[in-house]
């Protein structure tokens, strides 16, 4: 198409976008923020002006073209303009995760050669100036709340809201240059320069064009009809792939407005004040929210208790049919109305989901029954598959087809083929460009035609046309007898139990399989207070015998169910043990999107895998814990390691998909 | 007598002249001598720490401050010139806040109205105006409410501004008692013990907290803590009680290294 070679009406950048919302929307909302108790909002054109002030302000500092701008904290709209400035002028912005810990800071600093870095408050300065000795190209730090930085030395640290002042006051020094570059932005320079978390090694800097965004965005945002007067809460992490193109792309194609909480613990009262039109969460989210309703509903009156048990068993049962749009009776849909008026509309008022028209969950699997409830209640709740370099979309659920072991049909433009050993393969508009100073890993992933590797095994349904996806594909693997082996299926499945928040399932190369367990503390925690089960520390609890009677159950289930599928009934657990830490992001257990590094996390406790194997019934040990100021501990347990029922089947060797 | 030159803090910090003088103070409860004979002077910008065994007499000497105990003998000077007796509320409208030991906060009202109580010395409509909410009491209720606010951000508790205080633990319940005492915007802020009870995690922030307060607004901070490692680190000067008398008053080293102050806390025979 001509159209796209030059992108839709010349809108070839996220500056240009900018520009026309300032026009076309001026007076309504682009952005709001909680501050002082109060929702204070910034219209397209107000919003164009700061972004322009800021652009100025860093041109004054001496910003090139070319020169990466890393961003890094909390979502809120002054760095959202930031990074649009940053394109202003012609330089890349890089957001960064805002719980890294220094070092990790230091190797995508250093890796991207960042001059300048915007960063929201001191607890990001001081984590800046503790490895600026090792970031040789770094010249500028800009900050957003001055909090406790007066006596800073500010040789090379700027208050934000100076820089926007001084790029005012040299506007008419400056402004020529801007609209050069702002004019000079082409489709295929680049928009955005993301790092994946990592779940193998270092970190990529992923490098993603505006023809990459701006496509992907258009095409996503007609495919579930966005529109102008659409609301987003803009909560989840702005290195993530997935808010760059919520709260920047989808917002500056079509115009909606994008809500920035007023603090990480306030998400849920930001939630309900401002009730998202479209809304995106990972599964976590959705299970945490469903758990404290089940939580509080059973410290309601029986009455209550019986009404909101009453309803629920009824919208399971015709809910998702009704929002499907399937033939539901009258009398159904009458009782399905009173149960709006008295359980699920306040519920889902109290939710903040009163008016979700499109809700997305992605990044892992959600159990069936979360998924549902959800749907019950008649929100909009649907799966999408992507990845950062993908620039998110690879499949997504279009209304009507939604199911919770899928992850639906190809988005609009993306192409998709299923390799010989399983993998899935794309290629779309959103394909990014390239590996930062990184042609090797580039190559491994993208082959000459465009085709990337997502690295995830899967396969279409013949009769639906939806792909699902079963593990990654290096995890998948065969086990000592040759059956298949997919730990993360065996996984998800017990995550389901509200009991369990992590598990990690061995058994590669082996006879059999045997888990690692980490206990929901919230979950069990309520269990024990009702079932008068003393504990003082997460350690005791998780070692409690009850509580490992209730694990063994939910495994013994597990089991029964991994049985009944034919491909992978070897996979059942027949030993685990329940851990007696929770894995942490900082101790290099889970990456900071929360997925577990299964390899680091075998070699870290392999006293325990090894007991695991050889038939012993308890083992002690001893991990070493970082703790949130960085200082490093010690922790002693004596874990007592359970046989679990299987299921008797016959192996199978696994025909090729 | 009248010292306004200050002097400059380890880091960098100008402290100025003397702010509030205790002369000579004496204060008996019948036949028992609580506070005998004991000067010192708290100076604007400083961090001042009372400090001293149980029974010292230090919540008393805090209380002679605040107006609620009138010393028997000696005289309190304020800002310059010796202040009369007062009620503690006419004291609190010189601009002294404090905390409490035992948290005295309003257990059923939300912490955002518990924290606009300390506004009230900033309100000044009559009845008729507020009970209306119109005119004066309405542009005031807006102001006071922004100033609260602010003290809400800066003491990180937007989560819990709904909240009833007699749903908080303990650690929030002081950090909000200390959001009231700010609101007042207070020009010399007395914490009686602002880490009793609380865990290593909460007095780290707590710590903090009472350093940004000082950094930021200026505020001259008094307080009276157990926790030596905290009262070392946080305060310019340290003034040592014992058994109601001062037995020590100098920068933490000076006082470190005070014999008085070591056999108090070690114990000595007396």
């Amino acid at each position: 198409m001509a159209q796209n070679a030059e992108g839709v009406e010349g809108l070839r950048s996220v500056p240009a976008l900018l520009k026309r919302n300032a026009t076309q929307f001026s007076n309504s909302p682009a952005y709001r923020e909680k501050e002082y108790g109060i929702w204070q909002s910034w219209t397209w054109s107000e919003a164009e002006k700061e972004i322009e002030a800021l652009a100025l302000g860093l041109l004054n500092l001496g910003v090139n073209e070319g020169d990466f701008i890393a961003v890094i904290g909390r979502n809120r709209p002054y760095l959202y303009w930031s990074m649009v400035a940053a394109q202003s002028v012609g330089a890349v912005p890089v957001p960064l995760y805002q719980d890294s810990v220094a070092e990790e800071m230091e190797y995508v600093l250093s890796h991207c050669g960042a001059r300048f870095v915007i960063v929201a408050d001191q607890e990001q300065v001081d984590k800046v100036i503790e490895v600026q000795e090792h970031l040789h190209q770094f010249e500028h730090m800009i900050y957003i709340d001055p909090r406790g930085l007066r006596k800073y030395d500010h040789s090379r640290l700027h208050q934000f809201s100076h820089v926007q002042d001084q790029g005012r006051a040299a506007r008419d020094e400056h402004i020529k240059e801007l609209d050069r570059r702002r004019g000079g932005l082409g489709y295929d320079d680049t928009c955005v320069m993301l790092y994946t978390s990592g779940t193998t090694g270092k970190p990529k800097g992923v490098v993603l064009s505006n023809r990459n965004i701006i496509e992907t965005a258009k095409n996503s945002s007609e495919f579930d009809h966005l529109r102008e007067g659409d609301e987003v809460l803009a909560y989840l992490p702005m290195a993530w792939v997935g808010d760059f193109i919520f709260s920047i792309g989808q917002a500056y194609w079509t115009g909606f407005c994008v809500n920035c909480p007023e603090s990480a613990d306030t998400m849920m009262t930001d939630l309900r004040e401002i009730a998202p039109s479209y809304y995106f969460a990972p599964p976590r989210v959705f299970e945490t929210q469903l758990t404290s309703i089940m939580i509080r509903m059973e410290d309601a009156s029986p009455l209550k208790r019986r009404i909101f048990q009453y309803f629920m068993n009824h919208a399971r049962e015709v809910g998702p049919k009704i929002l499907d749009g399937h033939s539901v009776g009258t009398l159904d849909r009458i009782k399905y109305a009173l149960g709006e008026f008295m359980v699920y509309g306040p519920l889902k008022n109290a939710l903040g989901f009163s008016k979700v028209r499109v809700g997305y969950t992605a990044g892992e699997a959600i159990g069936p029954e979360i998924f549902d409830f959800y749907r019950a209640l008649g929100i909009n709740l649907k799966q999408l598959y992507g990845q950062t370099e993908a620039s998110v979309f690879i499949t997504q659920q279009p209304d009507g087809e939604v199911r919770s072991d899928t992850v639906g049909v190809p988005s609009p433009g993306v192409e998709i083929k299923i390799a010989e050993n399983g993998e899935v393969f794309y290629r779309s508009p959103g394909t990014f460009v390239e590996y930062y100073k990184n042609a090797e890993s580039t190559a491994d992933t993208k082959d000459a035609e465009g085709w990337v590797a997502t690295g995830d095994a899967g396969f279409f349904e013949p009769d639906t046309g939806h792909l699902r996806i079963i593990d990654r594909a290096k995890d998948v693997g065969n086990m000592a007898d040759g059956a298949m082996f997919a730990p993360k299926y065996v996984e998800n499945k017990l995550k389901f139990f509200p009991n369990i928040l992590e598990v990690v399932v061995f058994g590669a190369g082996r006879d059999k399989c045997c888990a690692f367990i980490n206990i929901d503390l919230t979950a069990v925690g309520n269990w024990a207070e009702r079932n008068n089960i003393a504990y003082a520390s997460y350690q005791e609890l998780a070692g409690h015998p009850k509580v490992l009677d209730m694990i063994q159950s939910h495994v013994e289930d597990t089991n029964a169910s991994v049985a009944e599928d034919e491909m992978l009934s070897g996979c059942q657990i027949h030993r685990f043990l329940v851990l007696h830490k929770e894995l942490d992001a900082d101790d290099g257990e889970l990456t900071r999107t929360r997925k577990v590094r299964r390899k680091i996390i075998g070699e870290k406790f392999e006293d325990l895998v090894n007991a695991l194997y050889d038939g012993s019934t308890s083992v002690y040990t001893e991990t070493e814990v970082t703790y949130e100021d960085g200082r490093k501990g010690k922790i002693k347990a004596t874990l007592e390691i359970r046989d679990a029922k299987v299921v008797p089947v016959t192996p199978k060797a696994v025909a090729a998909e | 007598m009248k010292d306004t030159e200050g002097y400059m803090t380890a880091d960098g910090r100008q402290i100025g002249g003397v702010l509030m003088e205790m002369k000579n103070i004496t204060l008996r409860f019948g036949g028992v001598v609580a506070i005998q004979d004991i000067s010192f002077d708290i100076r604007e910008g400083e961090i001042r720490a009372i400090i001293g065994p149980n029974g010292a007499g230090k919540s008393s000497m805090l209380n002679v401050i605040s107006g609620f105990y009138t010393p028997s003998e000696g005289e309190v000077w304020y800002k310059g010139s010796k202040r009369p007796p007062m009620k503690p509320f006419e004291v609190a409208r010189l601009g002294v806040a404090r905390t409490f030991q035992n948290i005295a906060l309003f257990e059923g009202m939300s912490v955002l109205d518990n924290v606009m109580t300390g506004r009230l010395t900033h309100m000044h409509a009559g009845i008729g105006a507020q009970a209306l909410w119109w005119g004066k009491a309405r542009d005031e209720e807006i102001e006071n409410r922004r100033k609260v606010e602010e003290v809400i951000d800066f003491l990180e508790i937007q989560a819990i501004r709904k909240t009833p205080v007699g749903n908080l633990p303990y650690g929030l319940k002081k950090r909000v008692e200390l959001a009231r005492a700010l609101a007042a915007e207070p020009s010399i802020l007395l914490l009686d013990e602002p880490m009793a009870g609380m865990n290593v995690e909460e007095k780290e922030d707590m710590s903090r907290f009472i350093l940004d307060v000082n950094d930021e607004f200026g505020t001259t901070i008094a307080l009276i803590e157990h926790d030596m490692g905290v009262v070392m680190d946080l305060s310019d000067r340290v003034v040592v009680m014992d058994y109601g008398k001062k037995i020590g008053d100098g920068t933490p080293d000076e006082v470190r290294n005070n014999q008085d102050v070591i056999d108090a806390y070690l114990g000595v025979a007396h």
